[in-house]
């Protein structure tokens, strides 16, 4: 039995037809459901085994990138949430919805003084930006990039700058494995200074600038980055694309795989002599199949 | 209550809006001293408790990592107060900036719903952003309020503290019908009616509707004569080109009974006849949209409209809501196409134009071109269709007309593709609510912009609501899959006036006014159906669907309301409550206006020789026109829209070995699961238009054929639209111009065998102004004298009214097809050692061309394109690409060899030699020197020739690829290097070095040099 994904779709989400369509190339089965039939009846939830939130600009992005969605996740379906993750089933989130879920606070819970433990932030760049990056796997219990080293697939937000609360609240995540998708140099040649290793804690400064004069030097070399502009597309601490929760289940990120499924997807594909069968991405989606068969 | 949150950035994070502001006031060299702090915020309306307004801001409107908040009500000193106010070395002076009320303020909508949901009991909210300025002097202070922080037909700024204390607009409306006096009228009093009430028709048509009242014998009602002139507008009607015109040339006199009918729709007749059975043409010219056949279960429809009134005026929501017209053009065709694609096109004036001295009413250029990104931007990326293609373009003449051509594709099931609303169905509205926006649009439209302009026609400007929009679009397309509604059209310009009465217009419709869902109270019936609020559409449903309508819409958490119903009267009725407020013949309406007459006049200017001066180095020629705004770099706004949305892109805006080298084409797969893909470009040259208007068309629809080609779609599938932009057409010598591009287009679409499927276009784009009178502002302006293309910045003395009209600019939109995407080629060198191959004669064409622009050159032969000889080399270049014989392909356009070789060698990171000798020149090719005297250097590497493609070839496949090439002139010119230059060599001339030694480079650059020229300007 192929496993049953929710693709949840708001106001202004606007991926939602290519996601579904991503995991029924996996060998899911896909359907899309307007948050609407959620809030009426949230347990629809527990038909399904899967939860994606995909990307899009749910109710305009107004207030904040997700900000609104995840205000209804909280007031409404937190507790039909939480019984999904607990019954062992998966919870995704690309770009809009990786937004959603860590304003909601579903995948890093809150400090009990009801601070959130960390946010996507307004991109260094101070704009959207398309590009395509390419990303590195850190060792980590994400169900989501399990077998997978490397991937590219491309970016395309405003607000995607991962920032933690506090650096003990980035070291910690760090060390349980929770943030298992790192942004990477695209060329071979400037590897080395990704490989440093990931373990490492970089310096963090605190404080700054800030205002005008921060602004010339923040584009190339953000604190606590390793990968400068534009590789690192957003100016992301520790590179961070991906997060995801202590179990390995719930997991958010800016980059989009289901625009890397298929070969002429890449933006290179014209260069290569040879074709794969499949795009990077496509390996995300099968890996959530895959862990229910 | 009026509760205020200000938003501000943490400590250590980067005050963002302040970045912006400081960036914008040194880009216009407003203040060298100014320091900026600043802030957002929202004002709340309702019955909150001081607790209830910090948990607003705590769990909704702040991010408790990157932000901290200001919470009091409003008038508290604490929200006066910077944290960091020692910052600023003198005391900062504190800046508001509001959304005038009424203007569309779609985050404050949001967060009105969204604190009602957490159970918070919010009546109003409107959002702001203030500003803590100081080293500013008291006049600087105002500029910088009018020309950076605020936008006056929006926006308005209070400076100092905010004294407000309710923030939800609108009076009770009472009913009161007025009528106008109209058949008591004499022709003067007339024309004023017309100018006083923005009606914007002529002399002739006002009499018609005084006549046709005389003989029913009533005045006729304000909404009856609003709805009249609507329809009637040049915007809606089209009346100039579709009217008579007795057109002359040097080749004699023509007389037009419908300009357009004869040129532009004849191609498409024809091609269509030829292609007989094959015909792949759905529906053209009808529709908002045309409509092509794409695969055996979808069709393909394609529509570019303009915006260029209210971009002027308002740039962000000027271009957003261009955006969002077109857009929903593509979803009232048929029975809605699901829109897949977007194409932009801009053409602004020098962003680097010194800000002092503007023309009164004028917004800078780089204001207006980063505002028009920003908008379409915003509202494309939102509606999550990709922004595949695009151009900008820029000439001084644009200054105070900046055109702004927004394009939509969509797909459209087969079997959805006709509309069919019947008698007996619901008039229904669906989508956003009505409010005074953009009232008198189409005839605002329609009318020549003046320096006053900004302030007297501020209503006319509008800010969109894409998310609207985008819920809209999810209804309707639901909608349509299950078969509730028989027509569908977008509320466009003339608000409900023409929507209703487009759709009836064969039937009959009576609306009743008072159930239009509006905005705020105090709308007058008239401004009710004259709206052009946005995010609108209007559908016929048939009454047994209604329910299954309502409930689907209202699933979606989008409001439908029955307005009135289809009657088989003939006539167009109107109620509000009781009242009937118009009766007005159908007939009348839609074929009682009296055919506009124009005279039209072209007289070619003489040819001028243009001899380029001979060098020994072209060198810095080339990074000159590399660094040329037009063929510059466009990343900067290519990266801000969202290409890849919807998964099905195949070829980006953006290719090569470092993804940045400039794509001739977009490709993508609008339909996941198959291999089929859409082609999507343009071609716009209004430079050659100068010398010769049918040059120019006939350039512009070969250029974007050749890009379309040049990526690998099949040129006998690939169908045009054609947007004029012109200036005050009622001259006849501006009109004739325009009629010679027309003529062209004829021509050489029926020998392309492309045909027109849809267009539309944009007249009296001209700008009038006084001269300021003041020394200081002696008013610096762009002048194009009698000489063509001597363009120059020039002070003229004031109090002088001057106009400036815009170059006659024919934008040529092409959407093609290929049949297996995996054929699709870029412009990229790939591989070191390959052969270079220039396909396509070139010929001595230097006139209007970027090296004549970068020179001052004047004159010269303008580039023509010859359609039958070019079908011949489209079908060509498409069989070898079809047969994967090339490995690379770019067209030649701005900057001819020279310019397409180094974006080759750049995009693909290599290195080019090539040599001048072999290129194939009019006198024959292959050979020729034998055949008479070969070009000079800078004729080759500069000229601008038509129907030319420069072509990456493996050598072991050079001979199949000749052989498909046939007789098509095409030579090997050099190859591909690893040497990391681009070197060409001189032609064999007088003064060449003996044999043995090679001939002298006349272009050696390192590639970074060319790339860095090239991405400099526009790397904002």
């Amino acid at each position: 039995m192929p496993p049953r994904v929710l693709i949840l779709r708001a106001p202004g989400t606007n991926c939602d037809v290519e996601t579904a369509f991503a995991f029924e190339r996996a060998g899911g089965k896909a359907e899309r459901v307007h948050v609407n039939r959620l809030l009426e009846n949230p347990r629809l939830l527990a038909e399904f085994q899967v939860l994606c939130i995909p990307g899009g600009f749910c109710y305009g992005d107004d207030i904040a990138a997700g900000r609104i969605l995840a205000a209804q996740m909280q007031h409404h379906l937190r507790d039909f949430i939480r019984e999904f993750k607990d019954a062992g089933k998966l919870i995704l989130g690309i770009c809009n919805g990786f937004q959603a879920l860590v304003r909601s606070g579903v995948l890093l819970p809150d400090a009990p003084d009801g601070a959130p433990a960390a946010t996507l932030a307004w991109n260094a760049s101070g704009k959207f930006e398309d590009r395509w990056i390419r990303l590195k796997t850190a060792p980590s219990p994400c169900v989501f990039f399990q077998g997978i080293e490397t991937m590219v697939m491309p970016v395309a937000h405003g607000e995607g700058r991962f920032v933690t609360r506090d650096e003990a609240t980035l070291v910690q995540l760090e060390a349980a494995g929770q943030l298992p998708l790192r942004y990477a140099p695209w060329d071979v040649a400037g590897v080395s200074r990704s490989e440093r290793p990931a373990t490492a804690s970089p310096p963090l400064t605190k404080g700054g600038q800030g205002g005008l004069a921060g602004e010339q030097t923040s584009l190339r070399e953000t604190p606590g980055t390793f990968v400068p502009y534009p590789d690192n597309p957003n100016g992301s601490q520790l590179d961070v694309a991906g997060v995801c929760d202590a179990t390995g289940r719930v997991c958010g990120l800016m980059p989009h795989p289901e625009r890397h499924i298929d070969p002429t997807q890449h933006p290179e594909w014209t260069r290569r002599k040879e074709q794969p069968e499949a795009g990077d991405g496509l390996a995300v989606f099968q890996n959530a199949v895959r862990y229910f068969q | 209550m009026l509760w205020e949150i200000d938003i501000h950035p943490s400590p250590g994070q980067k005050d963002r809006l302040a970045v912006g502001v400081a960036a914008s006031a040194r880009d216009l060299h407003l203040a060298g001293g100014l320091q900026v702090s600043a802030a957002s915020g929202y004002l709340l309306q309702g019955t909150l408790s001081a607790d209830e307004a910090r948990r607003a801001a705590r769990e909704l409107l702040a991010d408790g990592v990157v932000e901290r908040t200001v919470v009091a009500p409003i008038g508290d000193p604490a929200l006066t107060k910077l944290a960091d106010e020692a910052a600023h070395q003198r005391p900062p002076t504190l800046v508001h900036v509001l959304p005038k009320p009424g203007v569309m303020d779609p985050v404050a909508e949001s967060t009105t719903r969204a604190l009602t949901d957490m159970g918070l009991a919010v009546r109003a909210v409107r959002t702001l952003r203030k500003f803590w300025l100081s080293g500013l002097s008291d006049a600087q202070l105002r500029t910088l309020c009018s020309k950076v922080l605020a936008n006056d037909a929006i926006e308005q700024v209070v400076i100092g503290p905010l004294k407000l204390n309710r923030l939800d607009i609108g009076s009770e409306y009472t009913f009161q019908l007025v009528t106008v006096p109209l058949r008591s009228l004499a022709d003067d009093e007339l024309v004023q009616l017309s100018r006083r009430q923005q009606l914007s028709l002529s002399l002739a048509e006002m009499r018609t509707i005084r006549d046709h009242f005389a003989s029913l014998s009533r005045d006729p009602t304000d909404v009856e004569l609003e709805t009249i002139a609507q329809t009637w507008s040049e915007h809606c009607s089209h009346k100039t080109l579709k009217g008579r015109i007795a057109y002359h040339d040097e080749r004699g006199p023509r007389q037009f009974k419908n300009m357009l009918q004869e040129t532009i729709f004849a191609a498409t007749v024809e091609v269509r006849k030829k292609l007989g059975s094959d015909d792949w043409c759905v529906s053209v010219f009808e529709d908002n949209a045309g409509v092509v056949r794409f695969d055996s279960e979808h069709n393909a429809v394609f529509k570019v409209e303009t915006h260029n009134h209210p971009s002027a005026i308002e740039p962000y929501g000027g271009a957003n809501t261009g955006l969002g017209g077109v857009i929903r053009d593509t979803l009232g065709t048929g029975l809605g196409a699901r829109p897949v694609a977007n194409t932009d096109v801009f053409c602004f004036a020098p962003p680097d134009l010194p800000a002092d001295g503007l023309p009164q009413g004028v917004l800078h250029p780089r204001r207006v071109m980063t505002g028009v990104a920003a908008g379409v931007r915003d509202y494309g990326n939102r509606m999550g269709i990709p922004t595949v293609n695009g151009a900008i373009y820029f000439d001084e003449r644009y200054l105070g007309n900046p055109l702004v051509f927004c394009g939509n594709v969509g797909i459209l099931p087969r079997d959805k593709s006709k509309k069919n609303a019947r008698a007996g169905d619901l008039i229904v509205a669906i989508g956003g609510r009505t409010g005074r926006d953009g009232i008198h649009g189409a005839t605002f439209s329609s009318i020549e912009l003046t320096h006053e302009s900004e302030t007297v026609s501020g209503g006319a400007v509008q800010i969109g609501n894409a998310i609207t929009e985008k819920m809209l679009l999810d209804v309707v397309l639901a909608a349509r899959d299950r078969g509730l509604f028989t027509a569908i059209t977008d509320c466009g310009a003339g608000g409900f006036s023409s929507a209703v009465g487009e759709m009836g217009e064969r039937i009959g419709a009576e609306v009743q006014l008072d159930r239009v869902p509006l905005k705020y109270h105090g709308l007058s019936y008239t401004e009710i159906w004259i709206s052009e609020a946005q995010e609108r559409m209007v559908l016929a449903v048939p009454p047994d669907k209604w329910e299954a309508f309502t409930a689907l819409a209202a699933a979606e958490g989008v409001e439908a309301t029955a307005l009135g119903r289809f009657v088989p009267t003939g006539r167009l009725k109107l109620k509000y409550g009781d009242h009937e407020v118009a009766d007005l013949s159908m007939k009348f309406l839609h074929d009682g206006r009296p055919p506009v007459v124009r005279e039209a006049v072209y007289t070619p200017p003489p040819v001028r020789p243009l001899a380029p001066p001979e060098k020994s180095d072209y060198t810095p020629d080339l990074l000159a026109i590399l660094g040329t705004y037009n063929v510059a770099s466009k990343e900067w706004v290519i990266r801000q829209y969202d290409h890849e949305v919807q998964g099905g892109s195949v070829i980006k805006p953006l290719v090569g070995a470092k993804r940045d080298g400039p794509g001739d084409a977009a490709v993508f797969r609008p339909v996941l699961s198959s291999r089929r893909g859409l082609v999507v470009a343009c071609g716009l040259n209004p430079r050659y238009g100068d010398l010769d208007p049918y040059a120019m068309a006939a350039g512009a629809i070969d250029e974007a054929v050749r890009n379309c080609v040049a990526v690998g779609a099949d040129p006998a599938r690939i169908a045009l639209l054609d947007n004029f932009c012109w200036g005050n057409t009622d001259r006849p010598e501006r009109l004739g111009p325009l009629v010679r591009a027309a003529l062209a287009c004829y021509d050489v679409a029926t020998k392309l065998g492309t045909p027109f499927i849809s267009g539309k276009d944009s007249l009296n784009n001209e700008f009038r102004y006084v001269v300021p009178a003041t020394g200081d502002a002696t008013g610096i302006l762009p002048v194009r004298g009698a000489t063509v293309g001597a363009t120059g910045i020039l002070p003229v003395p004031s109090g002088e009214t001057r106009t400036i009209a815009i170059p006659g600019t024919l934008l040529i939109s092409a959407l093609g097809q290929i049949e297996d995407v995996s054929r699709a080629v870029t412009m990229d060198l790939k591989e070191a050692g390959s052969a270079i191959v220039l396909v396509g004669l070139t010929k001595n064409e230097l006139g209007g061309s970027h090296f004549a622009m970068v020179q001052k050159l004047d004159g010269g032969h303008v580039p023509r394109a010859d359609a039958s000889y070019a079908r011949r080399v489209f079908a060509a270049m498409h069989a070898a690409i079809d047969a994967g014989l090339v490995r690379a392909c770019h067209d030649l356009s701005e900057g001819g060899l020279a310019v397409a070789a180094a974006e080759m060698a750049f995009a693909g990171g290599l290195g080019a030699k090539l040599d001048l000798s072999h290129v194939p020149q009019e006198s024959g090719y292959r050979l020729p020197a034998e055949k008479g005297p070969p070009l000079p250097a800078a004729s080759l590497l500069f000229s601008e020739s038509q129907t030319r493609f420069l072509c990456e070839v493996g050598h072991d496949t050079l001979p199949h690829f000749a052989q498909v090439l046939g007789d098509v002139p095409h030579a090997v010119i050099g190859e591909a290097t690893a040497t990391g230059r681009l070197q060409i060599a001189a032609p064999g001339a007088p003064g060449a070095p003996s044999k043995g030694s090679s001939p002298p480079l006349v272009i050696d650059a390192p590639i970074d040099a060319l790339k860095e020229a090239w991405q400099s300007p526009l790397r904002w």
